[in-house]
């Protein structure tokens, strides 16, 4: 019983990568990180994803306040930020959001404020649903984990 | 009755004078019509003559023709037109008159009759009373009837009636009296209607009236025709001219009148006008023609001529009407406008081929970066795969997996190699490709591709190269460029000798030809170059391979084409290496020729310039002569003009015994080097110099890394002929094994790998800022066995590299504080100077560690490999540029980073 359910399990999660990777949501870089994970750190991914989201959390918090001041934008500053936020989304593989990042990025570049902000909304928009994806991935991890692993899923459930 | 006798006889005297006044205008008209012809003609005509001297006319004729032509008559015609209406409205308006008088008349008639009535319903007398008539002669004759009739009636009244005479007489004074009136009335009337007739009379002279319009017309005809560029004239059957009309006469009238066109004058179009007017004679119809004429007369102009036929009123041919006016300008104007639509059409078609060839050339551009984009996304997983197959081949494998996998790893290679020609084109094509002036020995970069080629040669060939003496020590020039071009030359040569000796030739020779028209680009380098002197060095790659059909040379050059398909078949490859060849040495202002014959051979060359550097300014160029400072005096081999390799067959010759006898090396050299070759592979047991290290390691790399090519400047010459022989030998033994093709770099590459388990950990640095980089690197570099220290930004970085001794330095570009670019720049220059002022200066603080700097580590060159989010070939030049060693492309994978650690740790 419990070893069909991991095997569904697994399936889900197979599908779930395929149609992200085939969506362009995340490319092969992804796949290095899976490749990094092992035994000794079997929550790699998973760590490094969530570091992602937090880190990507501020810049977009910051970008859009940025933003918001309508006077005057820092364009360096948004473009320092996008830098971050380029390089640590072409570091976990979520291709999407890298590219409208890079867009957005040579919008800053030109000081197109309504560019920017078209930006903003389209990287937003990238980042909750690569985020969305990857909460259903990792719901249906730990899932797998909580069959298997039992102070792994303690783990997950509680990072703390 | 009489009455009524009288008044019918009245009514016909009224009319004939009705008849009388209709008539008489046209009357006057048939006299005028007489008088046109004879006064008022020849009147206007000597007018035209007298007022007009510039106006030639036969005078005597004109009239003649007039009378006789249909136009003539025509116009007269219309003038008696004119004055008959004239006429008819002046009858009109005496109609009128006439019409009141009779009114005026008539109502005095009514008047008197009622007079009459009222006697006659006094006296009884019938009604019907005689009208009144105007004549006083009539009137006399009626009242005498009248007063006959009045007396006999008196008479009777008297008898009858009982009224008094005074009544009667009274009666009559009164009738007498308005009578009287009436008479005086019509008295009044005849004097008015006489008057009127009278002045009729006056009108009735129409000679002078139409003289005046004939003057007006002419007038008229005068005021247009004053400044207008018309030549009009009549002529007659034989076109002979009768009469002409012209404003700026140059004859005579004599000199033209009665005679032809052709008789006048003589020249272009004069024919061609006699011609046409001679044509219409015969049609008969009217027509236009423009004619230049380009006669002594009036130079060369432009007539527009109208001419038609004049009939006689019997209706035969008796002339022509010939009209011309000048427009000599317009046609000028308008064929200069025909010639503009003409350009503008031309220009228009070529604008549009222009598009066109834009738009073939954008969609091409397009093609090529989509080839590239494509390329270099298929590189990527590609070196993925091949990476794979090496780490698998290193793994225990039997016999036949390890063939399979042979054949795995040599495809990769070869596609990667593909891609990467693909992208080179593409980079040179889309000028991206920049190239790069650094100094280097033509001496040493032949013998260097020579070696390499010897090194991984599998045929009895013999490879040699011959520098002419005047070829300079040094010249500056892209070493790497001109390095890949003579590699691909050399094996393109090997591929298809088989026999015989493959070669390269150097010699300077005199500014060729071609380079004159790039004048202007070499003179710009000439700028650049300060005092540098600029030579021409011409290379022949030749060889006696099976050589290249005539008609196949055309096509040698052009992308992924081979002389035949046989030939691809058979020799394999992809076909763009001479095209890279051809391109990059265009690139670099040289041109690539080839000779060749059909199984003797064929020679490749190419001529290219280059500056002459002096070889005593060394001292700022650490990189290359480092070494060569601390060594005890060497033989130089800078000046060395004759290398030979030949075939190093298995592993017969891996003592290098016999080759060093056969003049591979000319000079003898003592063993000193602090190099052991075991096994083909190199490894450096001393540490110290870590630059030496880093070129004894880069020489089994078959010239990919441009430091390679100063390789051997210690005058060492023997230890690395040796260790490539060895290495070949290595890698004979191996394709003897596996009979199969597998490049020496994937050897070596097997060898590092072990060489890396056997060598320390090495220490390293990552400058980054970014955390999730860190923990993904960090995590590569754990799985890969190393462990590394992190500084978030430039600063941190040189403050580390300050405080420890690093072997490797991997560096964000773009970073806060302090970028990669600049903190490369800084740690170089600390390295060049040994203190850290520029950092300093740039306002880093590290005045703290100062101290603590030792000049020893000062002569290494820190490998600082870049990690650049955009792998355009800009940002890596810009990396190179600012003293980086090599560049990762982001995102890092393992795959990339394990390769970088592989060439630069060990």
């Amino acid at each position: 019983m419990l070893g069909l359910g991991v095997d569904r399990l697994q399936a889900d999660i197979n599908r779930l990568l395929t149609s992200l990777f085939h969506q362009g949501v995340l490319d092969e870089q992804f796949l290095q990180l899976q490749q990094l994970q092992d035994d000794t750190s079997p929550t790699f991914v998973y760590d490094v994803i969530n570091i992602y989201f937090d880190e990507s959390e501020k810049l977009l918090r910051n970008l859009r306040l940025l933003l918001m001041d309508r006077e005057f934008s820092d364009y360096k500053k948004i473009g320092l930020h996008l830098n971050q936020l380029v390089g640590s989304s072409s570091s976990i593989g979520a291709r999407r959001v890298r590219n409208v990042c890079v867009a957005f990025r040579s919008a800053s570049e030109l000081n197109n404020r309504p560019g920017c902000l078209r930006g903003l909304e389209v990287v937003e928009h990238e980042y909750h649903y690569l985020k969305n994806m990857m909460h259903e991935l990792f719901q249906v991890l730990i899932h797998v984990i909580s069959y298997t692993h039992n102070s792994l899923y303690n783990y997950l459930i509680d990072p703390t | 009755m009489v009455c009524e006798m009288e008044t019918d006889d009245h009514q016909n005297e009224e009319m004939d004078v009705e008849v009388l006044s209709s008539m008489w205008p046209e009357d006057v008209g048939t006299e005028a019509d007489n008088n046109q012809f004879n006064v008022g003609d020849s009147d206007t005509l000597k007018e035209v003559d007298i007022a007009e001297k510039r106006t030639m006319a036969d005078l005597k004729r004109l009239p003649e023709l007039m009378n006789t032509t249909d136009q003539g008559s025509s116009q007269l015609t219309n003038l008696v037109k004119q004055w008959e209406y004239m006429q008819d409205h002046a009858v009109r308006l005496l109609r009128e008159e006439l019409k009141i008088l009779t009114r005026q008349r008539e109502e005095a008639e009514a008047k008197e009759l009622k007079i009459i009535e009222e006697h006659n319903f006094e006296t009884e007398e019938p009604e019907n009373v005689p009208v009144l008539d105007e004549t006083s002669d009539l009137f006399r004759r009626f009242k005498e009837k009248k007063r006959d009739k009045l007396v006999g009636r008196k008479r009777i009244e008297i008898d009858e009636e009982f009224d008094t005479v005074a009544y009667w007489k009274q009666k009559a004074l009164s009738l007498e009296k308005m009578l009287e009136a009436s008479t005086e009335r019509e008295r009044r009337l005849i004097e008015k209607l006489n008057e009127s007739l009278k002045t009729m009379e006056s009108h009735s002279a129409p000679v002078e009236e139409l003289t005046q319009n004939l003057k007006r017309a002419e007038g008229f005809l005068h005021f247009i025709l004053q400044n207008a560029p018309i030549v009009m004239g009549h002529q007659d059957k034989d076109l002979r001219y009768l009469f002409i009309y012209n404003k700026f006469p140059t004859l005579r009238e004599h000199d033209i009148l009665g005679k032809t066109d052709v008789e006048i004058f003589h020249g272009g179009g004069v024919k061609e006008s006699e011609d046409f007017k001679r044509e219409v004679l015969e049609k008969g119809k009217a027509s236009k023609r423009e004619i230049t004429f380009e006669t002594d007369l009036f130079g060369s102009k432009t007539f527009l001529i109208y001419v038609e036929p004049v009939y006689n009123k019997a209706g035969e041919k008796i002339g022509i009407n010939y009209m011309g006016m000048e427009v000599t300008d317009q046609v000028i104007k308008r064929e200069k406008m025909a010639k503009l639509r003409e350009d503008n059409a031309v220009r228009k078609a070529m604008e549009s081929e222009l598009n066109k060839t834009i738009h073939i050339t954008e969609e091409t551009m397009r093609a090529k970066q989509m080839l590239a984009t494509m390329s270099h996304e298929i590189r990527s997983p590609l070196s993925g795969v091949v990476g794979m197959a090496e780490i698998l081949s290193t793994t225990k494998l039997d016999k036949e997996q390890r063939q399979l996998l042979n054949v795995m790893i040599s495809s990769g290679d070869l596609v990667l190699q593909l891609i990467n020609d693909i992208l080179d084109l593409s980079k040179v094509e889309s000028g991206v490709m920049k190239l790069e002036a650094t100094k280097f020995r033509p001496r040493e970069v032949v013998k260097h591709v020579l070696q390499t080629a010897a090194a991984s040669l599998k045929k009895d060939l013999t490879l040699e190269g011959n520098i002419a003496d005047e070829v300079p020590i040094l010249v500056v020039g892209d070493v790497l460029r001109i390095r890949q071009i003579l590699t691909n030359l050399i094996s393109n040569a090997i591929k298809f000798t088989h026999q015989g000796k493959v070669g390269i030739k150097l010699k300077v020779i005199p500014e060729p030809a071609f380079a004159s028209d790039n004048a202007l680009k070499a003179d710009a380098e000439e700028q650049n170059g300060l005092d540098e002197t600029s030579v021409w060095i011409c290379c022949d790659v030749y060889d006696t391979g099976i050589g290249i059909p005539e008609n196949a040379l055309p096509c040698l050059f052009k992308k992924y084409m081979q002389a035949s398909a046989d030939h691809a078949r058979k020799y394999g490859g992809t076909g763009l290496g001479l095209a890279i060849c051809k391109q990059l040495v265009e690139l670099m202002g040289g041109q690539l020729t080839v000779t060749s014959q059909v199984n003797v051979g064929s020679t490749f060359t190419f001529i290219l310039p280059y500056k002459v550097a002096t070889s005593n300014d060394h001292s700022d160029d650490q990189e290359e002569f480092s070494d060569m400072v601390d060594h005890q005096p060497e033989p130089d081999d800078s000046t060395e003009g004759y290398f030979q390799f030949k075939p190093l067959l298995g592993s017969i010759y891996s003592n290098g015994g016999p080759i060093i006898g056969n003049n591979f090396l000319p000079h003898k050299v003592m063993l000193t080097s602090p190099v052991k070759l075991i096994n083909g592979q190199s490894e450096t047991v001393q540490v110290e110099n870590g630059g030496y290290m880093d070129e004894t390691r880069h020489e089994t790399r078959s010239g990919h890394c441009p430091e390679s090519a100063q390789q051997y400047e210690n005058g060492n010459d023997r230890y690395p002929s040796k260790e490539s022989e060895s290495c070949s030998s290595s890698q004979a033994s191996s394709e003897m094994e596996s009979e199969l093709t597998v490049s020496s770099p994937r050897e070596e590459a097997k060898n590092e790998t072990e060489v890396k388990e056997t060598s320390k950990q090495p220490k390293i640095l990552l400058v980054e800022d970014n955390k999730i980089n860190i923990m993904v690197a960090k995590s590569m570099m754990k799985q890969l066995g190393y462990t590394f220290d992190i500084a978030n930004n430039g600063v941190e970085a040189i403050t580390a590299i300050n405080g420890s001794s690093y072997d490797l330095v991997l560096m964000d570009v773009c970073m806060p504080v302090l970028d990669g670019l600049k903190a490369t720049r800084l740690i170089r220059s600390y390295e060049e100077s040994g203190t850290w002022d520029a950092a300093v200066e740039a306002g880093v603080d590290i005045k703290t560690l100062e101290d603590k700097q030792t000049c020893v580590r000062s002569t290494n060159r820190l490998p600082i490999i870049a990690m650049t989010a955009n792998t355009l070939s800009e940002s890596s030049e810009e990396c190179y540029a600012n003293g980086m060693d090599s560049f990762i492309s982001k995102p890092v994978t393992l795959q990339k980073l394990k390769e970088c650690l592989k060439q630069y740790l060990h």
